[in-house]
């Protein structure tokens, strides 16, 4: 019975891990779903990018409190690690304080996790006070109702539990140390715990020994637990900031792609060596290739990664002058949007032995109204702003190109500008001939 | 009729057997919007103070495209992009200059993909370049005296970083430059990109134009200065709705540039 508590750790390390590794697989089927993407290009840039922008943060210090706080509840969030691998090692192997031979190192970094740990704490608790006292505009948005917001403040309140056991567990720790226990060898330095002490002075050698453990426990199995929480949450924006700060635009933000099956037609019919009579090629029977996009399967994996990178922070809503001026489009929720429907779409592929079975069902009208497509400036504030460069605009411009060329479903006065277009090559009713007017004005 | 402009095509070139420095882009609204044509007459008193060899298509110029792309419309962009450089391509135009943002996007941007490569700049950029290398003298007083708020067209100045060729084209004119709140990459949109230039808007509680014209109105300035002729027609109506077209003007960089001189 000796090793129960080692096997115990082992099998609840197996089944957090396989369970992470599961939806890890999900996930990436489900980027997959998304039409090909050129990313090869610019790979120094794209390295740079995700070196700036993912782990330097540099685009979330644009708003200085949420970005000192958030790099706070970061760097916590990376260095903490470091002790979550001795506790890992600890569980398996039955030892207790296994770096402590580190000596004052050992002491530096436990001191300088507890320092992070308060410090994670303050920061964590004023994140919940903007979002539930002073309820900053962006966190109060229709879209964040129901879900998102519940969503938003589990992992703050996680993060506040994971910190306080962690630190309850060092100052059971170093009482257990101070009174000499077994197995509790004397190591670590407690700058912030060392408060908590008083709280448990008295207590019994055994009563503390049951605090230290069932805050070790609790605090491991919570880890574990918040691993397997990211894939239903928010805030895989954790891991998944890094890739796609990787693949993010690296072209001027003006540029819209140019549509190939588009360029193909076009080029056909200003060939004038094209016969317009003749027939398919034989062996021609791919159906042909839709225009812009209704569901997520006709959008990118970029922008499929995108939806599922999406923290919901809404600095994209707050900086939109359609959402500015009350306008329905936000362009956050394009990306909650895309990722539901995506969601949705992989549930069916798992209940359907890995079909996709139309469920009548679609990204456009069901999710993303017209409404909100037809109100987008396409002015970039939305794609300037994201801090893990996503970009909302493209998804809004490839359903717009649906609308447009499959649907023939511009608002009226898109149409008339587009024939003036055809008829006379300027978006008003004017004469070509008259071009040139303006020099005898 | 005002003063007589030198303007020749790209006809008139051919026919001489010659190549110009520099093909001047006007786009549709410089030809066509009566507040826009003026911006047009006005870079074109500067380039010839200037002496610059430009040319112009003329009745040959159609569309770019780029609001057709904006819309969705895919299929009429790459129509007008193929047509065009169709034009360009056969005169061998190397350089493009253009008073529109949008235009200026869409050359640069979208058309080497489909077989369009040229140098592409903005009025402000060459306007920039021609004072840099002593073609186009600057004197006087200029503007001295009043204050300018230069708003960022979206198109030049997020989606191409061009922010400060037209700070310092502004600069020369003597004018004190002040900046909204918002400015460079945190401007505000005047509401007229995607298309919306062309459509009523979406339901709301405000329209961008009059919010935008807030932050510039905010800087209590004279004149509201803008390098695109669309952002110019949306701070014009939000100047007017609130009420401050007696005090406030919205002019366009190469406007207040040949103003400064006496054009």
């Amino acid at each position: 019975m000796e090793y129960l508590p080692n096997i115990i750790f082992a099998v609840a390390l197996i089944i957090g891990v396989g369970f992470f590794a599961r939806n890890v697989k999900r996930l990436s089927r489900n980027i997959k779903l998304g039409k090909d993407a050129e990313v090869s290009d610019n790979k120094p840039l794209r390295w740079k990018n995700m070196v700036r922008i993912a782990l330097g943060q540099t685009k979330m210090v644009v708003r200085p409190i949420a970005g000192i706080m958030h790099i706070i509840v970061y760097v916590g969030f990376i260095i903490i690690n470091i002790e979550v691998l001795e506790i890992v090692l600890d569980g398996l192997l039955g030892t207790h304080r296994l770096f402590s031979p580190l000596g004052s190192l050992y002491n530096f970094l436990i001191g300088s996790f507890e320092v992070l740990a308060l410090l994670v704490i303050i920061a964590v608790v004023v994140f919940w006070i903007r979002r539930n006292i002073i309820r900053i505009q962006r966190f109060i948005k229709p879209e964040m109702e129901g879900w998102p917001k519940t969503d938003g403040n589990m992992i703050l309140y996680i993060e506040f539990v994971l910190m306080t056991l962690f630190l309850t567990m060092n100052a059971a720790d170093f009482q257990l140390q101070q009174l000499g226990a077994e197995h509790y060898v004397k190591a670590g330095a407690f700058p912030v715990s060392q408060f908590i002490v008083p709280l448990l002075e008295g207590l019994p050698e055994s009563s503390l020994i049951m605090v230290e453990r069932t805050a070790w426990w609790l605090h491991i199995l919570g880890i574990l637990a918040f691993l397997n929480y990211l894939y239903y949450s928010k805030h895989l924006h954790i891991l998944l900031a890094f890739p796609n700060t990787y693949y993010g635009k690296v072209k001027p933000l003006g540029e819209f792609n140019n549509l190939e099956s588009v360029t193909k037609e076009v080029k056909l019919m200003m060939d004038p060596d094209a016969d317009p009579f003749a027939a398919p090629a034989e062996d021609d029977v791919a159906e042909p290739e839709k225009f812009g996009a209704s569901d997520v399967m006709d959008l990118n994996w970029v922008q499929l990664l995108n939806a599922y990178t999406c923290t919901e922070c809404g600095r994209c809503t707050s900086e939109c002058p359609a959402n500015q001026t009350g306008k329905k489009l936000s362009p956050r929720k394009i990306m909650m949007d895309t990722r539901d429907r995506l969601e949705e779409v992989g549930k069916n592929i798992d209940a359907n032995k890995g079909e996709f079975v139309s469920d009548g069902k679609q990204l456009l009208d069901d999710y993303i109204s017209r409404e909100e497509l037809w109100a987008c400036t396409t002015c970039n504030a939305c794609v300037q702003a994201c801090p893990v460069s996503i970009d909302p605009l493209s998804i809004i411009v490839e359903m717009r190109r649906y609308l447009v060329m499959e649907q023939s479903a511009a608002p009226t006065e898109l149409n008339n500008m587009m024939s003036n277009i055809e008829n006379n090559g300027a978006p008003w009713p004017y004469n070509q001939m008259d071009r040139l007017n303006w020099v005898n004005e | 009729m005002s003063e007589q402009l030198r303007v020749k095509t790209m006809q008139d070139f051919m026919a001489e057997g010659k190549q110009p420095e520099i093909l001047f882009w006007v786009g549709s609204a410089g030809s066509y919007d009566d507040r826009a044509k003026k911006i047009t007459r006005a870079f074109v008193k500067l380039l010839n103070k200037a002496g610059v060899d430009f040319a112009v298509l003329g009745t040959e110029e159609s569309s770019t495209g780029d609001v057709a792309k904006r819309a969705g419309n895919e299929f009429l962009f790459q129509m007008q992009a193929m047509m065009n450089i169709e034009l360009l391509n056969g005169y061998e135009i190397k350089r493009i200059v253009t008073c529109d943002p949008h235009s200026f996007n869409t050359f640069k941007n979208e058309y080497p993909d489909l077989g369009g490569n040229y140098d592409v700049i903005h009025h402000t950029e060459y306007l920039k370049e021609l004072m840099d290398n002593g073609r186009l003298t600057i004197t006087g007083e200029g503007h001295k005296g009043k204050r300018i708020t230069f708003h960022d067209p979206c198109y030049l100045g997020r989606a191409n970083a061009v922010y400060d060729a037209p700070r310092e084209v502004l600069s020369k004119t003597n004018a004190e430059l002040v900046e909204m709140k918002r400015h460079k990459k945190t401007a505000l949109c005047c509401g007229a990109g995607g298309a919306q230039m062309f459509k009523e808007p979406e339901k709301g509680d405000m329209e961008v134009n009059v919010l935008r014209t807030k932050d510039a109105l905010e800087t209590n300035p004279n004149i509201i200065a803008t390098g695109c002729p669309y952002c110019n027609t949306m701070m014009t109506d939000g100047i007017k709705a609130h009420h401050k077209e007696d005090s406030v003007t919205v002019m366009d960089v190469a406007e207040l540039l040949a103003t400064s001189q006496g054009l």
